[in-house]
């Protein structure tokens, strides 16, 4: 299966987006190469802003560049994107209301060996509570490019998460919405949730699931904010327990978001596999998804254990 | 039709009524920072800036756009906008009640117009300036962006980050004031976080200083005028404007301690008596 890495689909989707649209603008707080902004830097050399290591300002500029029309794409590490600049799109952006696109890559455990500084494991909680902001986390490089192209024509602003290793691809090119579920396979006995890299380890833990007759339906939830309820209520109407995952602390990602989504409608077992209350590490990325307890090991033990508490 | 010095000196002093009146209206608020901007906003939403107060358009495109850094001085912004036809003076007998669209500090939240961003955290609002005038170079608009910050708000790191950009990318169209009143909350800027002069600071950024008094306003239409005429040579402008926290009313005046709390109805009689009404309460 053909790999590459999902920040890859964010710098050719931005390259595309803005061939087409003159308002799209990007900036910087240099970490072109590691965000893959070149090729639309090369292509639009006056709408690239190069900021320099000032993330508090790129933010508050993006609000700026909103304000007077402009659809603004902030590029830098997710930790940088989001706890560093809280405060400034708390204000400047989700507040006032601007249509900023705030682009985060090397996001989660998958970082890898830079440790566990940079693995941010709690943007999604970070993002999602704040009013009016859309959050989206996709799986692979084609959904990545999608949603790149497809949040410059939502009003609005909206955080994208995305991840700096190479990663199998396997959606197909048209199949993202923000806001609507991807089924990705059909089964009767769990239906797990799962966004961004840990949609492919679900995809995986389902097929080994199904050697030993469990039949595992597997829901791509790329879109964490707003929630597909419809789609996550239709799916465990019929499976009755469900189970979620990934790269995130399970504080305040997307397993706690449909646990508040079932107590409130359906409540039914549910196994959440995602980082429990700790920082991350050195090493490298599938080492530290199986010794956080994001690996397909993992999915597999947690849809037995949720298909156990029917 | 610009107006005469004795017509501006007429909206001080109703901004100053405007002011205490409001604060006083709900007991809380700013009017210290708020009163030693009269001038400065009097002069430049009656004189200085080009823009179209009863067709409020949140792009701005070929107008002069003005950024509050400093959002506790919402009073005078607030009297400002409404003397200038963005709303109706009546609106602002609503500051700071529930419901209202003149909220503690300014907000684009409910629509208020001639708000672009809303302030009251500080720090942020040169970079939300720097990014308008970078709009304004990219559509080749070459109207003007103002801001105003606050000499404490300089303490915010972010500030500099702003400072830095707006030099090394030559946001020529951008023109920063900086309420040097010399006060914060807990005291004298100097002896808070002093940063000795701030001339040599921007200078050394690479920005073209001047500098005025801010409560004299000849003074203030000059150095505005003369910020514009500076525009577009390669640098962003700084105005180092000194101003009297509390300026014009006399108990409020050489002390920090009115930044942020309000008169009693015994002050708020004493500090109309000193402003005569002159334009009409709202």
């Amino acid at each position: 299966m053909e790999k590459k890495d999902t920040r890859s689909g964010f710098g050719d989707g931005l390259y595309e987006v803005a061939q087409k649209n003159n308002n799209v603008v990007g900036l910087c707080a240099d970490l072109t190469g590691s965000l893959k902004m070149n090729k639309f830097q090369d292509a639009h050399p006056e709408r690239f802003f190069q900021v320099g290591i000032a993330e508090a300002n790129m933010i508050s500029m993006a609000a700026g560049l909103a304000t007077a029309g402009k659809i603004p794409y902030t590029g830098t590490f997710a930790n940088f994107s989001t706890g560093r600049v809280y405060d400034q799109i708390r204000q400047s952006v989700a507040y006032s209301d601007k249509n900023v696109k705030i682009c985060a890559s090397h996001a989660g455990l998958t970082l890898g060996e830079d440790g566990a500084t940079h693995q941010i494991l709690e943007d999604i909680g970070l993002m999602k509570m704040l009013p009016g902001m859309t959050v989206i986390n996709p799986c692979d490089y084609n959904q990545t490019k999608e949603a790149t192209i497809k949040i410059a024509d939502h009003q609005g602003p909206v955080y994208l998460r995305f991840g700096r290793p190479k990663w199998p691809i396997f959606t197909e090119t048209g199949s993202f919405e923000i806001g609507k579920a991807l089924h990705m396979r059909p089964g009767t006995d769990v239906t797990i949730f799962a966004t961004g890299h840990l949609v492919w380890n679900s995809l995986e833990a389902a097929k080994a699931l199904a050697e030993e007759g469990i039949s595992a339906e597997v829901i791509n939830i790329h879109t964490i904010k707003p929630l597909d309820n419809k789609a996550i209520l239709d799916a465990v109407a019929n499976t009755k327990c469900a189970v979620t995952a990934e790269e995130h602390q399970m504080n305040g990602g997307l397993g706690d978001s449909i646990c508040q989504l079932l107590a409130r409608h359906t409540p039914l077992p549910v196994e959440m596999v995602a980082v429990n209350d700790s920082f991350g590490e050195s090493g490298k990325p599938e080492e530290l998804l199986e010794k956080y307890g994001l690996g397909v090991k993992d999915v597999i033990v947690a849809a037995k254990h949720a298909i156990a508490r029917k | 039709m610009p107006k005469s010095i004795t017509e501006l000196e007429n909206h001080v002093a109703q901004t100053r009524r405007d002011i205490v009146r409001m604060v006083h209206g709900v007991q809380s608020g700013h009017p210290g920072g708020s009163l030693g901007c009269a001038e400065f906003f009097t002069v430049l939403y009656q004189n200085v800036l080009r823009h179209n107060p009863t067709d409020f358009q949140m792009d701005g495109k070929d107008e002069d756009i003005f950024i509050l850094s400093n959002g506790h001085i919402s009073p005078v912004y607030y009297s400002a906008l409404a003397h200038s036809g963005y709303f109706p003076v009546s609106e602002l007998g609503s500051f700071r009640k529930l419901d209202t669209r003149l909220q503690g500090h300014p907000t684009t939240h409910e629509g208020l117009p001639g708000v672009r961003v809303a302030s009251g955290s500080l720090g942020q609002g040169l970079s939300v300036a720097a990014g308008v005038a970078q709009a304004k170079k990219l559509d080749k608009d070459n109207k003007l962006v103002y801001v105003l910050m606050g000499d404490g708000e300089l303490q915010e790191g972010q500030i500099w980050e702003a400072i830095m950009y707006a030099a090394h990318k030559k946001v020529d169209n951008l023109i920063a004031t900086v309420d040097v009143n010399g006060r914060q909350i807990d005291g004298d800027t100097k002896d808070i976080m002093g940063f000795v002069e701030l001339r040599s600071k921007f200078e050394a950024f690479g920005w073209n200083v001047i500098s005025m008094n801010g409560n004299d306003l000849n003074d203030v239409e000059e150095t505005l005028s003369k910020a514009g005429v500076l525009s577009g040579n390669g640098k962003p402008i700084c105005i180092l404007m000194e101003t009297e926290m509390g300026n014009g009313i006399d108990f409020m005046m050489g002390s920090h301690k009115w930044h942020g709390i309000a008169p009693n109805d015994e002050q708020l009689e004493s500090a109309l008596a000193q402003n005569p009404s002159t334009i009409g309460d709202y």
